[in-house]
């Protein structure tokens, strides 16, 4: 089965929309949302009604930090995140916040994890930003490939038997073939604000027969998304970084 | 994914995946190799499955994970093809082509060979590792036992274990404390760790031309790491030194591969097949002639200035080849080509102007007759093909280029265009240039040169024009406009 993953959409229309087509086109045959639906951009509430719709045709959706942050206050974040934030609470009907508020904070499906952060503690959100990052999160999952979020720069790691770590930047287009022999980290890029300097959507296509994942990159309309952004009021810098993805 | 529990239970007779295990052909400290056959595929194969149980080197998987990888994405005749792969999870193995013969391996009792047979061999092991890197994969096993030879003559290169493959993930990055590899055709910079230079390989195809001509290994058989080191520093003797009568293009081809610093090297494996391609036209330097090493003076410098030996950040390896192509630009010397060869000169220097490491070949084809006998002297006397050559030169000289990146060839062929073809395709040229004329009464009579080059060559061709003449229509509208003044 073709699976289609995307992480961070972070209320970015133009972003997901983009990439929804881009993977249906490659026939995608299911969708894993691994969170941050909502936060910096314009359009949470079609975010979270389309994520909505998703797992009402069988798509798979975990809670992000920004996601949580629309129910728990206590949620520490930057000043411009916080002000998206409080921004978006507002705009979301109740259905859509209970949605974000019931969503699980992992889930594993066969022999693979679904998680915003990182396995070795969820709800902590912790970044993973190199190997010993990836290692901590690989051996606290029995999963064989977990995928995650929440950096917005794509990466690939794996531990070997003799738990070696390799890391990798994955090169868009470029199937790798996560091989059992060792367990493997995938980090996802984000679709609705990509911070490696590369503005296109990123998101990721796994096949589960040939054990191969394709990372993608999707240009979209960054300048429709950004004046969604300035029209409302948000943090001006939300809406310039889209077009130099940073 | 307890891996070490998978226990090798392969027999004869036995099917995987529908392969049925023949006779084990090779038993070796990493895998053993199997001959199989499957009832849709006709051509000789070979099953290679690693050695995995319980206390084996830990390498031996890792190497086997990276073939797995890099094997299914090769393509062409310079490696095995690829039929399928078994994962860790059940049996892992790879399938390959069975490639007849020998490896170069068994030519080692034959050594010292003649200058001719063993650059004749390195000459076709050179555009089988420039198609390799140009699949993005630097070998980092070079050396006589993984290198076979097609029935057709054509190198094929085996064992990708310890390969690297640029867009993949490498699996011996930090797998080993030290490196991994063969100890006497290691590249310098492997000892730092660097893994992602092509360059890398052009080093150990040097140590296996220095072997192969004069029975000596260049830094020896030590595979302490501290025997190793030594060519951080250390350069080999020349050839020379050790046969007198060792050619000095030999030498310069020799001691260019093995330069310690890779920026030193050919810039790509496609300059050093071209060199092996054309000894006559390669630039003789100060290496040709050596007859001793580097004064200890120079080598101190080497050894403690850190500088020199600082492992650089990541390449791309893509890049760095498109970085160093060659070119080649294909001149008439007939009467009026000189606008359409300045034409041509000012595209070669924007080209030349933004690579560095690209060289330059420029042809010429002396046309033959097809009925006539020719005569390589002209009535004058003098003899065309020189004269050719020098016209040639002198058309390049403003482009100021180093002797080594500057190359000329007249070709006689009776077919100009087809001989401009079958250089390029010979030499692995990356970029054609080629004039074209306005308006030519002998191109619509016998087609233009430039238009089958186009069409039929294996690589990019900028075809170029002299500037354009004020056309016709214009010339009919002057030619009215001067009626209505005279009216």
């Amino acid at each position: 089965m073709r699976l289609a993953i995307f992480a961070d959409i972070h209320a970015n229309r133009q972003a997901f929309s983009a990439c929804l087509d881009f993977a249906r086109a490659r026939g995608a045959e299911r969708m894993i949302c691994l969170g941050d639906y909502v936060g910096y951009g314009a359009d949470p509430e079609w975010a979270v009604e389309t994520v909505m719709g998703l797992v009402d045709d069988g798509a798979i959706a975990v809670r992000g930090n920004h996601d949580n942050a629309v129910g728990a206050t206590a949620e520490s974040m930057n000043a411009e995140a916080q002000a998206a934030i409080e921004w978006t609470r507002g705009r979301l009907s109740a259905p859509q916040r209970r949605f974000l508020a019931e969503l699980p904070f992992e889930l594993q499906e066969e022999d693979r994890l679904y998680v915003h952060s990182e396995a070795s503690n969820p709800a902590k959100w912790h970044y993973v930003r190199s190997a010993s990052d990836a290692a901590r999160s690989i051996v606290a999952t029995s999963a064989h490939i977990t995928f995650c979020g929440h950096v917005h720069q794509p990466a690939l790691y794996s531990m070997s038997s003799a738990a070696k770590m390799t890391s990798f930047v994955p090169i868009s287009g470029v199937a790798v073939q996560l091989l059992g022999g060792r367990r493997w980290l995938a980090v996802l890029g984000s679709v609705g604000q990509p911070r490696d300097r590369d503005p296109a959507a990123s998101f990721a296509m796994f096949d589960t027969n040939s054990r191969e994942i394709s990372y993608c990159r999707v240009p979209y309309d960054t300048e429709a998304a950004a004046s969604r952004i300035r029209a409302n009021g948000l943090p001006l810098w939300l809406a310039d970084r889209l077009s130099v993805g940073r | 994914m307890a891996r070490t529990s998978v226990k090798t239970s392969v027999v004869s007779g036995a099917v995987i995946d529908g392969f049925t295990i023949g006779e084990c052909v090779h038993h070796g400290g990493m895998a053993t190799l199997w001959s199989v056959t499957h009832p849709g595929i006709a051509m000789p194969l070979l099953m290679k499955i690693p050695r995995v149980s319980e206390g084996e080197d830990p390498a031996a998987i890792v190497s086997f994970e990276m073939e797995q990888m890099i094997l299914p994405r090769l393509s062409g005749p310079h490696v095995p093809a690829c039929f399928g792969t078994g994962d860790f999870a059940a049996q892992p193995y790879v399938v390959i082509e069975r490639i007849p013969g020998k490896t170069l391996y068994s030519r080692l009792g034959d050594l010292p060979l003649s200058f001719e047979e063993a650059s004749g061999i390195v000459g076709k092991i050179a555009p089988a590792l420039a198609d390799l890197h140009r699949q993005n994969v630097i070998h980092h096993d070079i050396k006589p036992s993984s290198i076979m030879f097609r029935p057709s003559g054509e190198v094929v290169l085996i064992d990708f274990g310890l390969s690297h493959h640029n867009q993949l993930p490498d699996l011996l990055q930090e797998e080993f404390r030290l490196p991994y590899g063969t100890a006497p055709y290691m590249a310098p910079e492997r000892l730092l760790g660097v893994r992602d230079d092509p360059r890398s390989d052009l080093f150990s195809l040097g140590v296996l031309l220095y072997f192969f001509t004069t029975g000596v290994r260049p830094f020896g058989e030590s595979e302490t790491m501290r025997g190793m080191r030594r060519r951080l520093w250390r350069d080999p003797h020349p050839p020379r030194k050790l046969k007198a009568d060792y050619p000095p293009w030999l030498q310069e081809v020799v001691l260019r591969c093995l330069e310690i610093e890779p920026v030193w090297r050919y810039p790509a494996a496609s300059q050093l097949a071209f060199d092996l391609g054309n000894p006559d036209q390669i630039k003789l330097t100060a290496r040709s002639e050596r007859v001793k090493r580097d004064p200890i003076s120079t080598v101190w410098r080497r050894r403690f200035n850190d500088g020199l030996t600082q492992p650089k950040p990541k390449a791309d390896l893509a890049a760095q080849l498109a970085a160093c192509p060659i070119l080649a630009v294909a001149l008439d010397t007939a009467e009026g080509s000189e606008p359409l060869n300045e034409a041509l000169r000012v595209t070669a220097q924007r080209i030349l102007a933004t690579l560095p490491s690209a060289r330059l070949a420029c042809l010429n084809v002396l046309k033959l007759g097809r009925v006539t006998l020719d005569r390589t002297l002209d009535e004058q006397g003098n003899n065309k093909h020189i004269d050719r050559l020098v016209t040639l030169k002198h058309w390049a000289s403003p482009l100021r280029l180093d002797e080594n990146r500057l190359t000329v060839h007249v070709l006689e062929a009776i077919d100009p265009a087809a001989a401009i073809l079958e250089f390029a395709e010979v030499n692995h040229v990356d970029h054609i240039v080629i004039g074209a004329r306005q308006n030519s009464l002998v191109r619509t009579l016998l087609g233009s040169v430039s238009a089958k080059v186009a069409a039929e060559a294996p690589c990019t061709v900028t075809v170029v024009r002299p500037p354009r003449a004020a056309s016709l229509h214009e010339q009919d509208a002057n030619v009215k406009k001067s009626d209505e003044v005279r009216a």
